[in-house]
């Protein structure tokens, strides 16, 4: 990973909407008044929600916001790669895991699709409407390979899978998020394979227990 | 105290101690790059790794490990060289090799460590990583590549200078040390990174270049840039000084340098007054030492001893005024000042013109009112010492006068003498609230017509509210001119009635007006035959009639007087430029021709002569405990008035003829004071 830096153009100014700043100040209330600098992290994520991105004039607003350096500011938003410094696709940020677990089960091709459908990687589209990029470990590994679009898990996906979800995107439309080859959460691909027997759900297997284990006041010199 | 052992020896450390320390106090050095003493711990170079039992098996960080009772360290143990070799090989992994051209080499921490721990070759075959190079202003000169991030210039710049400037972006292999979009740092303590920086991604700019730390002779000597006497080292090569580096002394410096007395010593090379000159119908000719004397020795004898005066300027070492002291009281006269800025100081009690809590004794106040004076730019370090006690919440801080950003919160009572005069609640509160309180009075506060008043005004109100009792004595005079003290001490003031500098300026005044260095005193209104006794061509050489040329503070052994009232002696590094001389020795030559030959033939015996008549002069390096006195009685009671206090240093960048000339003070008076006072306008 290169040195991450701001982006070259800047809106020439940032300002908290109402509900950003209500927000805001409920974190900064979680903290002492002495550190209210401790509110950075949710403070940004806020302004990223706001803006889609973390722009230089907003690093400084909320430095004025929480009392900080702007220097410390700019620490944080460059240390977590969550944080957007450029600005990214208004309709959808699709963030391709590319780690171990999800490139073996196909993530490549998924980013090619990307790179078909969207354009270079990192970079906005040509309209404006979409960014991808490949992130490490989303932690989802169970049902890899996995993208994160916006705020949701897209999993199981096939490159048929993701060239219909962004051509959804496109068309105006939220496609479902969640597993694509129809399992349930992170249960295994076709239903159950274990703990299958209906004796174990019925009560009929168990059994009276005659003692209690480690029930006996232990002897003195046993 | 508990006992550890180290490398099998006892040894007894203070609880609280850190693993490096109780090494350190067993003698065991350990490599270290980001642990510093004065800065907080970061524990994130990993090179003081050392083995501790009990403890895991593994190497530990001693910096950042408390001591225990009882504890085993080793410090040189196969496990823990090969240890400290792996950390060299990684952070060697991405380090430059270009010692050959960097201005670090030589006095390098890795460098020097790497031969210690380094191996002969690399093992790593992958491309080096490589930063840009950052903006960080006039005095730091950035090479990010060779950067190993530890830190100190960022803790440094927070924690000491406090002007959170400096950070470090990104992460991992993309770390990145660098100010907020490169702007420069605003510290006029930034030169200080430099000398922490462990290897060569900050240098000195003004120098870059400029010399190898080997090709270096070096003296150590004493700075004259502000009143606190911080203690230095020039190193000069040939008859050129290349730079000036601080040296550790806890009671005044610790370890730093303000960046006037670091980087204004390109200023001894320009503008330098190398030969005597008369004044010759109007225009100045180069004359012969004899001739130029001659001349100043026919207008002395020639002028009736009420109307020859001598003012003394605010770099002078303390035997060249005391020369010119003895040579006009024999010439009878009275009129002598060294307070060019006429402050209302007078000589005759001694605790009162004194910083007499000390330096270091200004950490123990609770409560600091500063009264007319802004110690950021008048003494960096003592605004460094006092941020250090407000950040430890040892002590309070509360402002009278300008309200300027001092890098720590105060209290800000007033803007001037109305304040002082009729102390308002607030203000006693403030002070006889607290158990050790202490007055900062800066000269803005003594000078004009109302400054005896409000010195006589702050008596009063330090001996009602107890900052000088019994067992303390916070009454502290934060003076701007390093000659200031011992000028006083030596009773360098206007004698039964003798003129103060601004009636010896007055048109018709005298008929001789003897300038020795005095740079900041306007005497164009003046219509005496004036002589310039000084180093550079500065104000008090333009409109001389004579100039006689001395050497600057790099250029002789003398005696000054530190604002606390330490004698601290200079030494010489290079000799005087061209035709110029030690200052003393042109006065004494003087008198020999005035017929009023000085008692002394060499430096030492003006010594025993200044020691004699002023014992204060005869202990070097004594901090005198300071006593209780009758604060009250100083000054003359009177109107306070109503003035807004103004400190005298209106650029602390060109506050003397040395940092005039130089052209870092002038880059940097473009940088940091001209912006502050576009914006204040």
């Amino acid at each position: 990973m290169s040195a991450r830096r701001l982006a070259k153009v800047q809106p020439a100014s940032f300002e908290f909407s109402k509900e950003t700043m209500e927000k805001a100040q409920w974190w900064i209330k979680k903290y002492p008044e002495s550190r209210r600098q401790s509110a950075v992290i949710p403070v940004l994520w806020l302004v990223q929600k706001q803006e889609g991105w973390v722009s230089e004039p907003a690093i400084r607003a909320i430095a004025e916001l929480l009392g900080m350096a702007y220097i410390r500011v700019l620490e944080v938003a460059t240390f977590y790669t969550m944080f957007m410094l450029e600005p990214v696709g208004k309709v959808a940020l699709i963030q391709v895991c590319g780690t171990t677990q999800c490139m073996l089960r196909g993530s490549q091709d998924l980013m090619r699709v990307c790179k078909e459908k969207i354009g270079p990687k990192d970079k906005l589209s040509a309209d404006g409407r979409f960014t991808w990029q490949e992130v490490e470990c989303i932690g989802a590994c169970s049902n890899a390979p996995v993208a994160q679009i916006n705020d949701l898990y897209y999993e199981d996906l096939t490159p048929e899978n993701m060239a219909q979800i962004i051509d959804d995107f496109a068309a105006g439309k939220t496609p479902k998020a969640g597993s694509y080859c129809g399992r349930h959460n992170a249960a295994p691909v076709g239903g159950a394979k274990v703990l299958l027997d209906p004796a174990l759900y019925d009560g009929s297997a168990a059994k009276k227990i005659k003692k209690l284990p480690n029930s006996e006041p232990k002897k003195a010199d046993a | 105290m508990p006992i550890a052992k180290v490398n099998g020896v006892e040894v007894e450390f203070e609880q609280g101690m850190t693993v490096l320390q109780v090494a350190e106090r067993a003698g065991q050095e350990i490599p270290r790059f980001c642990y510093h003493e004065r800065l907080s711990i970061a524990g994130n170079c990993r090179m003081c790794l050392v083995e501790v039992k009990p403890g895991p098996p593994k190497p530990q960080a001693s910096c950042a490990l408390p001591a225990a009772a009882g504890q085993e360290i080793f410090t040189d143990t196969p496990m823990v060289k090969k240890a400290r070799e792996g950390v060299m090989e990684f952070l060697l992994i991405n380090h430059p090799l270009d010692c050959p051209i960097c201005d670090q080499g030589g006095e390098c921490d890795l460098q020097d460590q790497a031969m210690g721990y380094g191996r002969d070759g690399s093992r790593y075959s992958e491309n080096k990583r490589a930063v840009e190079e950052k903006n960080m202003g006039p005095t730091v000169k950035t090479f990010m590549t060779r950067c190993i991030q530890c830190t100190r210039c960022v803790r440094f710049i927070t924690e000491v200078a406090g002007v959170p400037d400096i950070g470090m972006i990104s992460r991992g292999e993309g770390a990145e040390i660098t100010t907020y979009l490169e702007k420069n740092i605003d510290s006029e303590l930034s030169g200080n990174v430099n000398d922490l920086c462990p290897v060569g991604a900050l240098t000195h700019r003004p120098w870059q270049y400029h010399y190898r730390p080997w090709e270096l002779k070096k003296t150590e000597t004493i700075d004259v840039m502000d009143a606190l006497g911080s203690n230095i080292r020039a190193d000069y090569r040939g008859s050129e000084v290349m730079r000036v580096l601080p040296r550790v002394n806890e009671g005044i410096n610790e370890e730093w340098l303000a960046d006037r007395s670091r980087y204004a010593v390109d200023g001894l090379q320009t503008r330098r007054l190398d030969r005597p000159w008369i004044r010759e119908n109007g225009k100045l000719r180069a004359a012969s030492w004899d001739e130029a004397l001659n001349a100043v020795a026919a207008k002395l004898k020639s002028a009736s001893a009420d109307r020859i005066g001598a003012i003394a300027g605010d770099l002078q070492d303390a035997e060249s005024m005391k020369a010119v002291l003895d040579l006009f009281r024999a010439l009878g006269s009275n009129n002598t000042d060294c307070r060019q800025d006429g402050a209302a100081l007078s000589g005759d009690i001694r605790e009162s013109y004194l910083f007499n809590s000390g330096l270091q004794g200004i950490e123990n106040a609770d409560a600091i009112l500063i009264v007319g004076a802004n110690p950021r730019t008048e003494a960096p370090l003592l605004n460094a010492r006092i941020r250090k006690a407000w950040l430890n919440g040892k002590a309070e801080v509360a402002v009278i006068g300008q309200q300027a950003d001092l890098t720590y919160d105060y209290a800000y009572l007033g803007e001037g003498s109305k304040l002082v005069g009729k102390p308002t609640k607030a203000v006693t509160d403030f002070l006889s609230k607290a158990e050790r309180p202490a007055i900062i009075v800066g000269m803005g506060a003594l000078v004009g017509e109302t400054g005896p008043a409000v010195l006589n005004a702050l008596g009063a109100l330090a001996k009602k509210t107890g900052v000088v009792k019994d067992g303390w004595n916070g009454f502290n005079v934060l003076h701007t001119a390093a000659s200031r003290v011992a000028g006083l001490d030596m009773g360098f003031l206007p004698q039964d009635g003798g003129l103060s500098v601004a009636d010896m300026l007055k048109p018709g005044a005298l008929d001789v007006l003897f300038l020795l260095g005095a740079d900041e005193v306007n005497a164009s209104g003046s219509d005496a035959f004036r002589v310039y006794l000084g180093s550079h061509g500065d104000r008090g050489a333009h409109g001389a009639d004579v100039i006689l040329p001395g050497a600057a503070y790099t250029e002789k052994s003398g005696l000054y007087v530190n604002t606390e009232g330490r004698v601290q002696m200079a030494e010489r590094a290079v000799f005087p430029k061209g035709e110029a001389k030690e200052d003393w020795a042109i006065v004494r030559a003087l008198s020999e021709r005035v017929g009023q030959t000085l008692p002394y033939d060499n430096l030492n015996q003006l010594r025993a002569k200044l020691m004699a008549d002023v014992p204060s002069f005869g202990r070097i390096d004594y901090l005198a405990p300071s006593a209780s006195f009758d604060v009250a009685s100083l000054g003359v009671k009177g109107d306070a008035g109503d003035i807004a206090f103004v400190s005298t240093i209106t650029d602390p960048y060109l506050t003397n003829p040395i940092a005039r000339a130089s052209e870092t003070m002038a880059e940097l008076s473009r940088e940091r004071v001209a912006p502050v006072a576009l914006a204040a306008e």
